[in-house]
C-alpha cells in the first residue's frame, strides 16, 4: 500500500545498498526535505545542489561518463527545459563515439498537471524527451511499477528519464511491494512509521528500511490493464488510472469492452503490445496530457495509421492536452487544458459508434 | 614557417624537454596544416582546430595523468585542443581519418567534425560543437573524483567566447562549493574572439580570470604564446588541484593563427603572434636547436602526413546500415 514517492524511496535505498548508486542530488532532495515529494527522505547517499538546472543534468551526465551511479533530479519538468542541450549531449554520447563512451545515469522529474500547479509547475515533458534520442524514457502509474522501473533505469549503462506524475505521488498502490509490510491499514501504518521522516527535528532520525528486493520491471514492456475486444486505448502516467476508470464506466454503461495499455516504457515503447492489440480491437485512441502539437501520442498514431491504415475500422484519435502555453491555475482552466475522463469517455463512445 | 627573430632566451627546461615540446608543436602545427589542406582540396567538409595555442597546449598535454577511470585526469576539452592530445600522443592519422569521415575515424566512426576525439582509453571525454557544456559535465567528473584516495582530477577547457555561457558560472559555482569543493582546473584559452566578434565588445570584465576571484578560487593570468611561462603555469596548476583536491582557474592568452574555423577561409593570419615561430627562433638562438634540424622536423611531419592523406583518402565510407548502431550501448541495426 505505499504511495509512489515511498515507491521510488524505497527503489533508490535499494539503489544504494545494492546497485552501486553513489549520488542522489538536486534541488532540496537531500536532508532535512528529502525532496519537494519525499521521494528521497532518508537515503543516505542524497544531497542538495546548487538552484542550477544545467549544472545538475550537467553533473549526473559527467558521473555517468565516469562509472558511478547517480540519480539526480530536476525539482519540477518545467524547470528542465534549459537543459535541454545537456540532454541532447547526454543522449548522444554513445552514439557519437561510435560505441567508445556510455553513460548510465538516471534523471528524474515529476510531470503533468492535476495539482493546480498553474504554469511553472504542471507541464509535462514526455513530447520533448521523446525527440531526444539515445535515453531510454519510463512513466509510471503504479508505485509497484515505479520501483520496478526505477531499478532498471538505476542498473542500465544508457541514459534514464524517469518521469514522475505528481498527481500520482500520493496514490497508493493495490499491488504490494516484495518487501513491504502488508497491504492492510496497520501494514500502511507500519511503512510510514518506517520511512516517513517526522515532522519537525529530523536531524535525529533514520529511516527503518523493510527488507526490499529486487523487482525489476525490463524496459520495453508495456502493460495491458484492462482487457477488450473494441477498442484500445494507449496511455501512460495518471491517465491510465483515468482510462482504467473510463474502461469500466463504459463496460457497465454501454458494454463497450476497452483494452487499456500503459506504455509504461515510452522510449523504446512496445509496439508488440500496441500492435496486437490494434489488430484486435481495429480502433484505437492514444492519450496523453502534453500538448498535442508533436505530441508523442501523433508518432504513435502515425505508425498505427502506416501500419494498419487497411485493418482499422474507425480513424484513430489523439486526445492531448490543449496547445497552449501554459496550464491555467483556475479549475475550469486546468480542465481544459488537459483531456478529462469525460473527454476519454466520449471518444470511446464515438469510436465505437463509427463504421468503416 | 613564418621566421621570427628573438633575444637570447635563458631556458631554465632541461634541453631534453624543450626539444620534446618543440617536436609536438611542429607535428601539431603540421597536423592542423594537413587537415586545412585536406578541406581546401575537398577532403572533409569542415575544418576547425587550435593552430597557435601549441605553445600553452603541448605543455599541459605533457604533465598529464593519463590513463582510464577515476585515478586518472578527465579531460572535458574543446576543439581547439588537438595540440594537448599529440602531446599525450594520440595517432595523427586517427585525426587526418577524422578530417575526411571514413570508418575507420576512431573518435566517431565519421560521424563527427575535425578535431572532434574521443579517446575513453585516456578519459578524453567526446569533444563536442558546443563551446560550454564541458564546464557543466566537468563537474561531474570532479565529483566522481572526490572519492576517498582518487587521485585523479578533471580538466575542463574552452574558449574566451563559451565563458558568457550558463555552465562557465555553473563551473566556478559547483566547484568552490563549500560542502564539496571540486578537483578541477579550469581553463580559458583567450584568442580574444568569438567566431568573427572581438571578445572587447561582449566582455565588460578586464580579465576572465577576475570572475574566480569572488569564489575564492585560485587563479592566473599567463601567456599562452610562451613555453616555459606556459609549461611552469601548468605544473603549478596541476600540482595544487591534484593535492588540494581544489578548484583553480587558468585565463590563457593565445594566437588563433587560422581564424575560427574553415567558414572563415582558415588562411594564416599573419598579424597575430606564431608561438611556433618564436620558440624555434629562441631555442636556435640559445643554441639548443639547429635550423637544420628544425626544418627537417617539419618537412619529415610534411611528408609524413602528406602520405597518411593519400592513405585515408582510398578509405572506405561509413556503411549507411550502420546509422543506427550505437544509439544505446553496444546496441546494434535499427531497435524500433
Amino acid at each position: 500500500m505505499a504511495n509512489m514517492a515511498q515507491a521510488i524511496r524505497m527503489a533508490l535505498h535499494y539503489g544504494e545498498k545494492n546497485l552501486g548508486l553513489e549520488h542522489v542530488f538536486g534541488e532540496d532532495v537531500g536532508p532535512p526535505l528529502g525532496g519537494v515529494f519525499t521521494a528521497s527522505q532518508g537515503i543516505e547517499c542524497a544531497w542538495n545542489s546548487p538552484l542550477d538546472e544545467r549544472g545538475i543534468v550537467g553533473a549526473a551526465i559527467g558521473l555517468g561518463l565516469s562509472g558511478v551511479r547517480a540519480v539526480a533530479e530536476i525539482q519540477f519538468c518545467d524547470y528542465i527545459y534549459n537543459t535541454i542541450d545537456l540532454l541532447k549531449l547526454g543522449g548522444m554520447m554513445t552514439w557519437t563515439s561510435n560505441g567508445d563512451w556510455n553513460c548510465g545515469v538516471t534523471i528524474m522529474t515529476p510531470v503533468g498537471a492535476g495539482i493546480r500547479g498553474s504554469i511553472y509547475h504542471s507541464h509535462s515533458f514526455d513530447a520533448m524527451m521523446t525527440h531526444i534520442p539515445g535515453w531510454k524514457i519510463v512513466m509510471p502509474s503504479t508505485p509497484l511499477d515505479a520501483y520496478g522501473l526505477l531499478l532498471s533505469c538505476m542498473k542500465d549503462p544508457n541514459p534514464t528519464m524517469f518521469l514522475k506524475p505528481k498527481a500520482l505521488l500520493r496514490v497508493e498502490g493495490e499491488e504490494q511491494i516484495p518487501g513491504e509490510p502488508p497491504l492492510t491499514p496497520e501494514g500502511k501504518k507500519e511503512l510510514r512509521e518506517r520511512i516517513d521522516a517526522p515532522l519537525g527535528d529530523r536531524s535525529k532520525w533514520k529511516p527503518k528500511w523493510p527488507n526490499l528486493i529486487d523487482a525489476s520491471i525490463p524496459f520495453s514492456q508495456a502493460k495491458i490493464t484492462r482487457s477488450g475486444s473494441h477498442v484500445t486505448v494507449v496511455t501512460y502516467g495518471r491517465h491510465v488510472l483515468i482510462s482504467n476508470q473510463v474502461a469500466d464506466e463504459v463496460r457497465r454503461d454501454h458494454g463497450i469492452e476497452v483494452e487499456v495499455i500503459d506504455l509504461r516504457t515510452l522510449w523504446p515503447y512496445d509496439w508488440a503490445t500496441v500492435s496486437g492489440s490494434i489488430r484486435k480491437t481495429k480502433r484505437v485512441i492514444f492519450v496523453n496530457e502534453d500538448t498535442e502539437v508533436t505530441n508523442f501520442g501523433e508518432h504513435l498514431y502515425r505508425r498505427a495509421i502506416e501500419e494498419f491504415f487497411y485493418e482499422l475500422e474507425a480513424r484513430p484519435r489523439l486526445l492531448a492536452g490543449a496547445f497552449v502555453p501554459g496550464i491555467g491555475l483556475a479549475d475550469p482552466l486546468e480542465a481544459a487544458s488537459v483531456p478529462q475522463a469525460s473527454d476519454i469517455s466520449r471518444a470511446i463512445v464515438e469510436i465505437t459508434a463509427e463504421r468503416a | 614557417m613564418a621566421k621570427s627573430t628573438a633575444a637570447k632566451v635563458k631556458f631554465t627546461l632541461p634541453e631534453a624537454k624543450l626539444k620534446l615540446i618543440f617536436n609536438h608543436m611542429v607535428k601539431s602545427r603540421v597536423l592542423e596544416e594537413r587537415l586545412i589542406r585536406m578541406y581546401k582540396q575537398s577532403d572533409g567538409y569542415f575544418w576547425i582546430g587550435g593552430p597557435g595555442e601549441e605553445a600553452f597546449a603541448i605543455p599541459l598535454g605533457l604533465q598529464l595523468k593519463k590513463g582510464e577511470g577515476l585515478d586518472y585526469d578527465y579531460l572535458h576539452l574543446h576543439y581547439r585542443a588537438g595540440g594537448i592530445l599529440t602531446a599525450m600522443g594520440a595517432e595523427p592519422i586517427g585525426f587526418i581519418r577524422q578530417m575526411k569521415n571514413v570508418a575507420s575515424d576512431p573518435f566517431s566512426g565519421g560521424r563527427n567534425f575535425a578535431n572532434h576525439a574521443s579517446i575513453k582509453k585516456w578519459n578524453v571525454l567526446p569533444i563536442t560543437s558546443t563551446i560550454e557544456t564541458q564546464y557543466a559535465t566537468a563537474i561531474g567528473t570532479g565529483i566522481a573524483q572526490t572519492r576517498k584516495n582518487c587521485t585523479g582530477i578533471t580538466i575542463v577547457n574552452g574558449g574566451d567566447a563559451g565563458t558568457a555561457e550558463g555552465e562557465f558560472a555553473s563551473c566556478l559555482v559547483w566547484s568552490s562549493r563549500p560542502a564539496l569543493p571540486l578537483p578541477i582546473l579550469m581553463i580559458a584559452a583567450n584568442n580574444s574572439f568569438g567566431i568573427s566578434t572581438p571578445a572587447a565588445t561582449q566582455h565588460g570584465e578586464k580579465n576572465i580570470a577576475d570572475r574566480a576571484a569572488p569564489f575564492g578560487i585560485k587563479n592566473r593570468i599567463i601567456n599562452g604564446n610562451d613555453v616555459e611561462e606556459s609549461y611552469y603555469a601548468v605544473k603549478e596548476a596541476l600540482d595544487y588541484v591534484r593535492t588540494e583536491r581544489k578548484p583553480y582557474f587558468l585565463e590563457v592568452k593565445v594566437s588563433r593563427l587560422y581564424g575560427h574555423s574553415s567558414a572563415s577561409g582558415a588562411n594564416f593570419v599573419a598579424h597575430e603572434e606564431d608561438c611556433l615561430a618564436k620558440f624555434e627562433a629562441q631555442l636556435i638562438e640559445a643554441g639548443v636547436l639547429s635550423e637544420k634540424e628544425a626544418k627537417e622536423t617539419r618537412e619529415n611531419y610534411t611528408a609524413e602526413f602528406l602520405e597518411m592523406a593519400k592513405q585515408v583518402k582510398v578509405e572506405p565510407m561509413p556503411d549507411p546500415s550502420t546509422i543506427y548502431d550505437n544509439t544505446y550501448w553496444q546496441q546494434k541495426g535499427k531497435y524500433f
